[in-house]
């Protein structure tokens, strides 16, 4: 028996030690991701008592920590937003309750000095007793393109996105409606609860916090045709080559009909006409030659089907497999099941300006300790999405759009200007999106709006969403 | 064997020693919370201090009274286990809105005390517990089933396991879990040869007949049918494993270990295939993050362990109170954020040593059923703790099983206590030097160990061949004859070294070493034929088959039929494994191991 009594201890023994193992996991291989995990409101606490680091628009601070004076012992700081509807999309919140939000969770553990780069830094706060100091975030936002967004985005809703074509530098990025984060970072904790019901943050299409500019993919429109129009030059076809479009055209298999918006003459155009009048049955048919193998490819070379910036968490524009020819063609005008954020659309109209490449777009600059010492630092990433040959052709299409073509609401004296609009129908209502860029400095300004404040009429990409590019465009001249 | 090979020291001095360190921890836990939170001493810690380290040393004299060998080391661990979760149940008292839990549980505390020092005193002879099987098993079983009762069971938190009566609640599996024990051990010491030699071999597992097979078939169905019922799955988990373990102690088949696998895994199975509960707790396990309503114990219990980092937040600085039960399943994880990953482990470490004391006590024990009970109690204890830290660390599926000594819960820590007394009982009649055995009838009793073989230390041979005589050697033969549950006689010679290979692993440092080597192969001296001579009766019987069965059922098993069937060797430096009879002792075994010449004749 005792032989028996021996290995039941044997066998207790090992349970033990995978008790003490487990614990020892726990402790070196689970804590970092789960004090980073949102829900952890120890963490936050802790978090509330270090010196949190500032974010920056360029110089300008538009997040700071500063010591709380409103006598409760439970915060040191209080989180301080200047301009917080301004920025609120970029900085997103610091709260006790309700976790982070935007940079202020996805660099959280650099702005509260916890980042496996501060080490050194904690060591030293920690011998002197001094409160422990997080790193400063350097965003590439603009304050003047910001405010510039902002003010031609209010009194819609929708989303704005202002970015460098050769960096991907996101220099302004606004969704409306905002919200103030400074409610969310009040130490009134009923204040707080309450602004956050307000928030409704369960009901996207309803919520602030929706991100309108890079987390709300919707119809593209007619934006999407500079995608069709890239793959075609790509597959060897010229802005000159004619393409059939009829005043309507019958969706193969079906019995629906897809007209033409705007007089292409019913017979052919060449491709850069189509483009100019957004010609719906030339894309159609475009697309429907191309197939949707060489549309999928293009689309995800400009950065379809994965996501992007995440310092937002931003999430993918999809170009889903078309289900037959049908959904192919319409698939060509931006419809049916393919969807688009505006810093997407920014992205394929930055790699036309920048000779074909893609840059990919970023937020964060660089992180700066309490030092100053930069311990991160972005590096420009980018990736062929179209031959430099079909990048110049787009170029000089989207520019003769504005000039001879529907972007003509965008066009700004002494400036060359680019931009293709576009209007994606949705149930009864409609979107409208103009993206563009101006030369010199180079800049892409991709608009989207879902509702205006004002009406429940449809918005149109040329009547609507183009002047509110050309008033950034102007913003940063 | 070990009380010929060593002589025990009771230790008395060092148990209070480890006491007061013990319960220390806890004190200072309770200190530290006030100072930490508040700046300031706790307003009653003297009367605290009084109470507290009054109740150890009462505790330490009442035990060193009736208990005067009882190991040294249980009882500090459990003092030190349950400071630590008073001490953090008055720190869970803060930052609560509801009633002090301290009080109660103190009160609870000293109840468990009470009980184990009554049963220190009534209890001298852990073996008066298996006189009624049958009734133990179905006395495990009511209490088991008493949650299932109408009007008197309530339903908690998805799992039946309470009893009300009046105002005072209960949860009869705790008292259920040492009472099923005592039957499990009292049943498996009865029929262990039987079930250990009879069978037919089906793909290579040694199978036991049907008929030997219904007890832990109806067992395991029982088990079964609790975890349905109660939607109690660590109950079924601790009862089934402690009867597998308790089944491959007693036989030696490995056979048993793997059929009792495969039932719970049939069982298991089927509880997640048919019951949300099982299924649920698994998703939870797995995927807390994705059931952040649902799963908010585990996933706070993960955020304080993660917070609480290597060495804690400190008592009073952490914020157990966020997670949901933190006094009681989720007591683990408190602790883990204020004391640490470190000090979680500490706790483990301390009930592993409270484990290997229990089956330290289980491997000098010389009596089948009292080797069975205080095996299967440790091992279930540990299976307990496995369960519940194991949950909260998420090593395993939380069971709603309690901490013991830590959780709050009045039924659990009285049925823990009264645990630590059996241990104490136990441990207490395993150690005592042959020479101060006394039975409860007052007769010292010297008998020989299942396997007969026998070490004495270096100096008892030399005594022995110094023609001295060994120390007490009556036998009362009616003691013997007549069995009568708690008169049995103290085994002198246990079956076996109590040596791990020389290690001092399972010993303790206490013990001097005397042989180091493999249980099996024991250098055997002789049994002291002394017993006829110095018996006041002559001719006594010194029976090994007594002292492996004890009990009147067993007495008419034919001792030769038996694997552990007496073997005397006069042959003070031979080995031997354990063996059949030899030839000798053969021929003159008659039907009755307790015919008054089998003892005379087996030892000449």
């Amino acid at each position: 028996m005792n032989r028996q009594i021996r290995l039941v201890g044997l066998i207790s023994a090992v349970l033990v030690f995978a008790l003490l193992g487990n614990l020892t996991y726990l402790d070196l291989a689970r804590q970092t991701s789960l004090e980073a995990n949102p829900y952890n409101v120890r963490a936050r606490q802790a978090e509330a008592d270090v010196h949190r680091g500032q974010i920056l628009a360029g110089s300008t601070v538009i997040a700071d920590s500063v010591p709380s004076t409103d006598g409760n012992p439970t915060f040191a700081y209080q989180r301080v937003y200047s301009d917080g509807p301004l920025y609120a999309p970029v900085t997103g919140f610091f709260s006790y309750n309700y976790s982070t939000w935007a940079i202020e969770n996805s660099y959280n553990s650099y702005l509260v000095g916890t980042d496996s780069s501060q080490w050194v830094q904690r060591l030293i706060d920690m011998a002197s007793g001094r409160n422990p100091q997080g790193a400063s975030v350097v965003t590439t936002i603009d304050p003047k393109l910001q405010q510039a967004a902002a003010a031609a985005l209010s009194g819609y809703t929708g989303g704005i996105v202002v970015s460098d074509p050769h960096t991907g530098a996101v220099k302004a990025l606004v969704t409306s409606p905002s919200y103030d984060p400074n409610q969310m970072a009040t130490h009134d904790a009923t204040a707080e609860e309450d602004f956050w019901a307000s928030l409704k943050a369960d009901d996207p299409e309803a919520s602030p916090l929706t991100d309108r500019a890079s987390r709300d993919p919707k119809a593209p429109g007619s934006t999407f045709k500079m995608i069709v129009a890239a793959a075609a030059l790509e597959a060897g076809d010229t802005a000159d080559t004619m393409i059939d479009t009829p005043a309507e055209l019958t969706y193969p298999g079906s019995s629906v009909t897809l007209p033409n918006s705007a007089n292409c003459g019913n017979t052919q155009v060449t491709l850069a006409r189509a483009l100019q009048l957004s010609c719906n049955t030339a894309f159609a048919n475009l697309g429907r030659s191309l197939g949707a193998q060489a549309i999928t490819e293009q689309a995800e070379k400009f950065g379809f089907n994965s996501e992007h910036l995440p310092e937002l968490g931003g999430l993918a524009s999809e170009y889903p497999k078309p289900r037959d020819t049908a959904d192919l063609m319409r698939s060509a005008i931006g419809q049916g099941s393919v969807t688009a954020t505006p810093l997407q659309m920014a992205m394929v109209a930055g790699a036309f300006l920048n000779g074909g490449l893609l840059a990919e777009p970023y937020l964060v600059q660089e992180v700066r300790g309490p030092d100053l010492k930069v311990l991160y630092q972005h590096e420009t990433k980018q990736s062929q999405a179209v031959s430099p040959t079909t990048a110049q052709t787009m170029k000089d299409m989207m520019v003769s759009v504005v000039e001879k073509g529907l972007g003509s609401p965008a066009a700004i004296p002494g400036v060359t200007v680019g931009g293709k609009s576009g209007t994606a129908e949705n149930d009864e209502s409609s979107y409208g999106w103009f993206v563009s860029f101006s030369l010199d400095p180079d800049i892409v300004v991709s608009v989207f709006l879902e509702k205006s404040d004002s009406t429940d009429e449809g918005l149109w990409g040329s009547g609507d969403a183009a002047p509110l590019a050309k008033k950034v465009m102007e913003a940063s001249r | 064997m070990a009380e010929s090979a060593y002589t025990y020291r009771k230790r008395g001095f060092a148990q209070l020693v480890l006491i007061l360190v013990g319960q220390s921890i806890g004190f200072a836990g309770y200190i530290l919370t006030s100072l930490f939170s508040a700046n300031v001493l706790p307003s009653n810690w003297l009367l605290v201090a009084i109470c507290w380290y009054g109740l150890g040393v009462g505790l330490h004299i009442g035990v060193r009274i009736a208990l005067p060998w009882s190991d040294p080391i249980i009882l500090p661990i459990t003092l030190a286990l349950t400071g630590i979760g008073l001490a953090m149940l008055a720190r869970l008292d803060l930052g609560s809105q509801d009633g002090a839990m301290l009080p109660t549980q103190f009160a609870a505390v000293a109840v468990g005390v009470v009980a184990l020092v009554l049963i220190a005193f009534l209890l001298k002879d852990p073996r008066r517990l298996k006189g009624f099987p049958f009734l133990l098993s179905a006395a495990g079983f009511v209490l088991l089933l008493l949650p299932l009762v109408p009007g008197l069971g309530t339903s908690n938190y998805g799992s039946r396991i309470w009893i009300h009566v009046g105002s005072y609640s209960f949860q009869p599996a705790e008292v259920a879990k040492i009472v099923l024990a005592a039957s499990f051990a009292a049943y498996l010491a009865d029929k262990r040869d039987v079930l250990s030699n009879a069978g037919h071999r089906i793909l290579g597992l040694e199978l036991p007949r049907m008929r030997d097979l219904g007890p832990i078939a109806v067992l395991w169905t029982l088990s079964l049918a609790i975890m349905l019922f109660e939607n109690d799955l660590g109950t079924a988990l601790l009862f089934f494993g402690m009867f597998v373990m308790m089944i491959y102690v007693a036989t030696g088949r490995v056979s048993w270990v793997i059929i009792g696998l495969a039932l719970f895994a049939a069982g298991g199975a089927a509880a997640i295939r048919f019951t949300s509960h099982v299924q649920r707790r698994i998703d939870f396990w797995l995927h807390p993050f994705d059931y952040p309503d649902d799963a908010t114990q585990i996933i706070q219990a993960q955020f304080g362990l993660s917070h609480g980092g290597l060495f804690g937040s400190g008592w009073g600085k952490g914020r157990p109170n966020l997670t949901i039960f933190a006094s009681s399943d989720m007591i683990g994880a408190a602790l883990g954020e204020e004391i640490g990953v470190v000090g979680l482990m500490a706790i483990v470490i301390l009930y592993a040593l409270f484990v290997f004391r229990g089956l330290k006590a289980a491997l000098v024990a010389t009596d089948p059923f009292t080797k069975l009970l205080a095996a299967g109690l440790s091992f279930a204890f540990l299976l307990q703790v496995f369960a519940i830290i194991g949950g909260v660390t998420r090593l395993l599926p939380l069971t709603g099983l309690t901490t013991p000594f830590l959780s709050q819960g009045g039924s659990a820590m009285i049925a823990d206590w009264i645990l630590v007394a059996i241990l104490l009982v136990i441990s207490n009649q395993a150690r005592q030097p042959q020479a101060e055995a006394e039975t409860p009838a007052g007769h010292g009793v010297t008998e020989l160990g299942e396997e007969s073989t026998q070490i004495f230390s270096t100096r008892e041979l030399a005594q022995i061949g110094k023609g001295a005589t060994r120390p007490v050697q009556h036998i009362d033969v009616e003691q013997v004859r007549l069995g009568p549950g708690g008169t049995a006689p103290v085994p002198a010679v246990a079956d076996q070294v109590t040596d791990f290979g020389g290690a001092g692993f399972w010993r303790g440092s206490e013990e001097p070493t005397v042989y180091t080597g493999s249980d099996d192969q024991t250098v055997v001296s002789s049994l002291p034929p002394q017993a006829g001579s110095e018996s006041s009766q002559p001719g006594a019987t010194h029976s090994p088959g007594a002292a492996a069965t004890g009990s009147p059922a067993n007495l008419a098993a034919p001792a030769a039929s038996s694997p552990t069937s007496p073997t005397v060797r006069i042959a003070p430096t031979a080995t031997a494994p354990a063996s059949p009879a030899t030839p000798g002792v053969d021929d003159s075994i008659p039907d009755d191991p307790f015919s008054d010449d089998f003892f005379g004749r087996g030892t000449e």
